[in-house]
């Protein structure tokens, strides 16, 4: 939590001695209230102004790090409310695999999920984490499917297994690659050395507020910081209001021993269950969800999802500026042009999809600005649009010389034209919801 | 360790909407159905009051929407095209809580029928159901102020749920409504002050606040969907701190949004990296509506009968009192 300038004021010396190349006290406090200086310079700060100071500057929720080569990042969050800010660190997904399963279908299946990535709005979409679950007596199940996870992926790893032995071989096949070791039962020190020899991240699981503060507190005397929280909720609602009350005592008030991100491992019957619970649980603070199998079309909608609610809010997402084909165009299909703003893009390419018509759709460059704001902004004028069009060479590419404009920015239709001779520009409706009806009354072929 | 868990108590409340009516009040209905009276964040019961569930209705149609999934007809079969009968196969089967009649076959585009056969077809769903209506329109004004007055006539005393009314279009529909004691969605484009202004310019014309139903606008999952959340929490905040002109239920259409985009409609095999097409679609629909839900959505207009089914099993789950911890 952020410290005033009178606040840290109050811990320094008081002496105005200088040495920290500040005249007085009261201006170096406003300096480090302001990030502008930083303790150290202060040659005479008490243990306590460090250890007050110092904790002040922690981030509210730590970042942790599972995974080596291919790193996930999670937590470091400041805000409750998307809106607020920004929601900072996307939810890991993690796919489990048992032990117990045999060889040859988990390699098909490691080998399928490390190679599954989707494509959305120029993002390449794909799970982060395999979660390893020792389900079987044998040992060897368990050291094997490890390597082959570590074989065939460069993704970061969970390891759930209670067996301390195979922990710790497990721990030493992945000596180098930071797994994270799923706790189902309490803290114990044997843990706390495990963590410690092999630094992986510790995800503790409890069923209760205060059993989980006890065991951060346990970890965190003992040195450890790279923490997960694991708290078993009763189910979906008891989860959802756990999860807000975790996520708000860290960043409101300040309650270090939650100050981690969150994770759930989900328990479903069906695929639809399955979406429904890590919607909730991703829109509502988990930093890690573990699926219980790989499913194409499930994870392809929380991938979207993902992607949604971890979108920056002040900045809009882009499509590439380019053409792009709605149905099957023919070089005499009509030529529609707008902006590159992904929500602008997703409408008028689906409206115009939707009234039947096959057409090339021009995506201007207009840095992910909307139609009218672009327009204002002197990104989506007759000039720019027709010189983006030679750019990209339409007119080799294509017969028609019809370009239809969105009706909100008609007054760029003289100049679009004068840009562009040979053309004629058509101006289109005002509202996508309305190409459907647009194409039919105006002739465009 | 002792913990102390932080609650937030708010100034404001959402406003309880009733729709339908019984016998007693001029109506038909067996039962009403009541949403809003929340003073805490959507499931916050650990520090605030969340007296009625959100409610889950179905759709049906005058007209089946060209884009229509294949998979979801196969569920509906012979009565797709049958309103009342389609009606009470989602309210036997599927728990429907409410069922919406869209009218989009009266868009003079999209078979332009006339206000009286729809206001027939919307007396014909009250006959075969017993639970509210909803009974939802499109933006050709001229049109749907016809048709609209025309239903709100035909059904005076139900206290349907007249969806909608735009900002640039508001008057008529309005006026009907208050006319013949049916209840209203105020349907904006995404963003809080219209969405306020909207609310100001309804209860200038003395339309009653208890009367009001907000549509934000539903992008579905990959189509805006995040600004929709956004706009939701942001309007459920503001609500709960006090601003009374935004303190009311919200309405999602994650049905009819999900189903008409390409991510419900093409084949694994044209996008294998897609998966499944219907297990897909009901993904779809069920990620948006678990999302906007937990953004503050109270009433949702769905299409897939078995995101229905996964929907209200969750909204029952999430509902309960705060027990231990």
């Amino acid at each position: 939590m952020a410290l005033s300038g009178l606040d840290i004021f109050k811990l320094l010396p008081k002496t105005n001695c200088g040495d920290c190349g500040v005249p007085t006290c009261m201006a170096f406090a406003m300096k480090l209230a302001q990030k502008k200086a930083e303790l150290s310079e202060c040659p005479h700060a008490s243990e306590e102004a460090k250890a007050t100071l110092g904790a002040a500057s922690e981030p509210p929720i730590r970042l942790v790090k599972i995974g080596n080569e291919n790193t996930l990042e999670i937590g470091n969050e400041t805000v409750m409310f998307r809106h607020d800010k920004t929601f900072f660190h996307p939810t890991g997904i993690a796919i489990e695999l048992r032990s117990s399963e045999d060889q040859e279908k988990l390699l098909s299946k490691i080998k399928e999920i490390e190679q599954h990535q989707v494509e959305r709005v120029g993002e390449k979409l794909k799970t982060d984490l395999f979660f390893i679950t020792q389900d079987s007596q044998d040992k060897g199940d368990f050291l094997k499917a490890i390597k082959l996870v570590k074989q065939n992926s460069a993704k970061g790893i969970i390891l759930d297994c209670s067996d301390k032995d195979s922990l710790e071989e497990a721990l030493e096949i992945l000596k180098d690659d930071r797994p994270a070791i799923f706790l189902r039962q309490e803290l114990t020190e044997q843990d706390i050395e495990l963590a410690k020899k092999s630094q992986a991240s510790l995800i503790l699981t409890a069923q209760s507020f205060e059993e989980l503060a006890g065991q951060t507190e346990k970890a965190r005397s003992a040195g450890l910081n790279d923490l997960i929280l694991n708290l078993e909720s009763q189910g979906v609602g008891h989860q959802l209001q756990d999860n807000t009350v975790l996520r708000r005592s860290a960043l409101k008030k300040n309650f270090k021993s939650f100050g981690y991100p969150l994770l759930s491992y989900i328990q479903a019957e069906d695929g639809l269950e399955l979406i429904a619970k890590a919607s909730v649980f991703l829109c509502k603070y988990d930093s890690v969800i573990v699926l219980p199998r790989y499913d194409k079309a499930l994870l392809y909608a929380l991938f979207t999802l993902r992607q949604n609610i971890y979108t920056d809010p002040q900045k809009p997402i882009q499509v590439d500026p380019k053409v792009y084909p709605i149905g099957e165009p023919t070089p005499e299909s009509p030529v529609f042009v707008t902006t590159n703003f992904s929500l602008t893009y997703f409408i008028v390419s689906g409206e115009i999809e939707n009234s039947g018509l096959s057409a090339h759709l021009v995506v201007a460059d207009t840095e992910g600005q909307s139609v009218l704001t672009a327009w204002a902004a002197g990104k989506f004028v007759g000039e720019k649009v027709a010189k983006f069009i030679k750019d990209i060479k339409l007119e080799q590419q294509v017969k028609t010389r019809k370009i239809v404009i969105p009706g909100f920015v008609s007054q760029i239709s003289g100049d679009l034209e004068e840009h562009l001779p040979g053309w004629e520009v058509i101006v289109g409706c005002q509202e996508a919801s309305d190409i459907p009806s647009f194409v039919k009354k105006v002739k465009l072929t | 360790m002792s913990f102390e868990i932080p609650k937030e108590t708010n100034a404001g409340k959402v406003r309880t909407i009733t729709l339908g009516a019984t016998p007693e009040k001029g109506g038909t209905r067996s039962q009403t159905v009541k949403i809003g009276g929340s003073t805490s964040s959507p499931f916050h019961f650990f520090e605030g009051e969340n007296p009625h569930p959100p409610v889950v209705a179905m759709e049906v149609f005058d007209q089946v929407p060209a884009k229509y999934p294949d998979f979801l007809r196969d569920h509906y079969r012979d009565v797709i095209d049958k309103p009342s009968a389609m009606a009470k196969k989602c309210v036997d089967e599927y728990g429907a809580d409410l069922i919406s009649v869209r009218l989009e076959g009266t868009h003079p585009e999209k078979g332009n029928r006339s206000a009286e056969e729809a206001a027939e077809i919307v007396k014909q769903v009250l006959e075969s159901v017993s639970v509210p209506i909803i009974v939802t329109g499109h933006s050709h004004f001229e049109k749907i102020n016809e048709v609209m007055k025309k239903v709100c006539e035909a059904t005076a005393g139900e206290n349907c749920l007249i969806n909608y009314v735009e900002t640039d279009n508001y008057k008529t529909i309005a006026a009907a409504c208050l006319a013949y004691k049916h209840t209203l969605v105020a349907q904006t484009p995404i963003d809080v002050n219209l969405a306020k202004q909207l609310n100001i310019l309804l209860t200038d014309m003395n339309f009653p606040a208890e009367k009001i139903v907000m549509d934000p606008l539903t992008g579905t999952l990959g189509y805006g969907l995040e600004y929709t959340y956004s706009i939701m929490e942001r309007i459920r905040n503001d609500g709960l701190a006090g601003d009374k002109m935004l303190a009311f239920p919200m309405l999602i259409n994650p049905g009819y949004e999900t189903f008409r985009v390409k991510e419900s409609r093409s084949s694994e095999k044209e996008y294998p990296e897609w998966g499944d097409l219907e297990a897909r679609g009901a993904y779809w629909e069920i990620a948006t509506t678990m999302s906007l839900l937990v953004a503050g959505a109270e009433l949702i207009i769905m299409y897939h009968p078995r995101a229905v089914g996964v929907v209200k099993k969750k909204i029952e789950e999430m509902f309960v009192p705060k027990k231990g911890n």
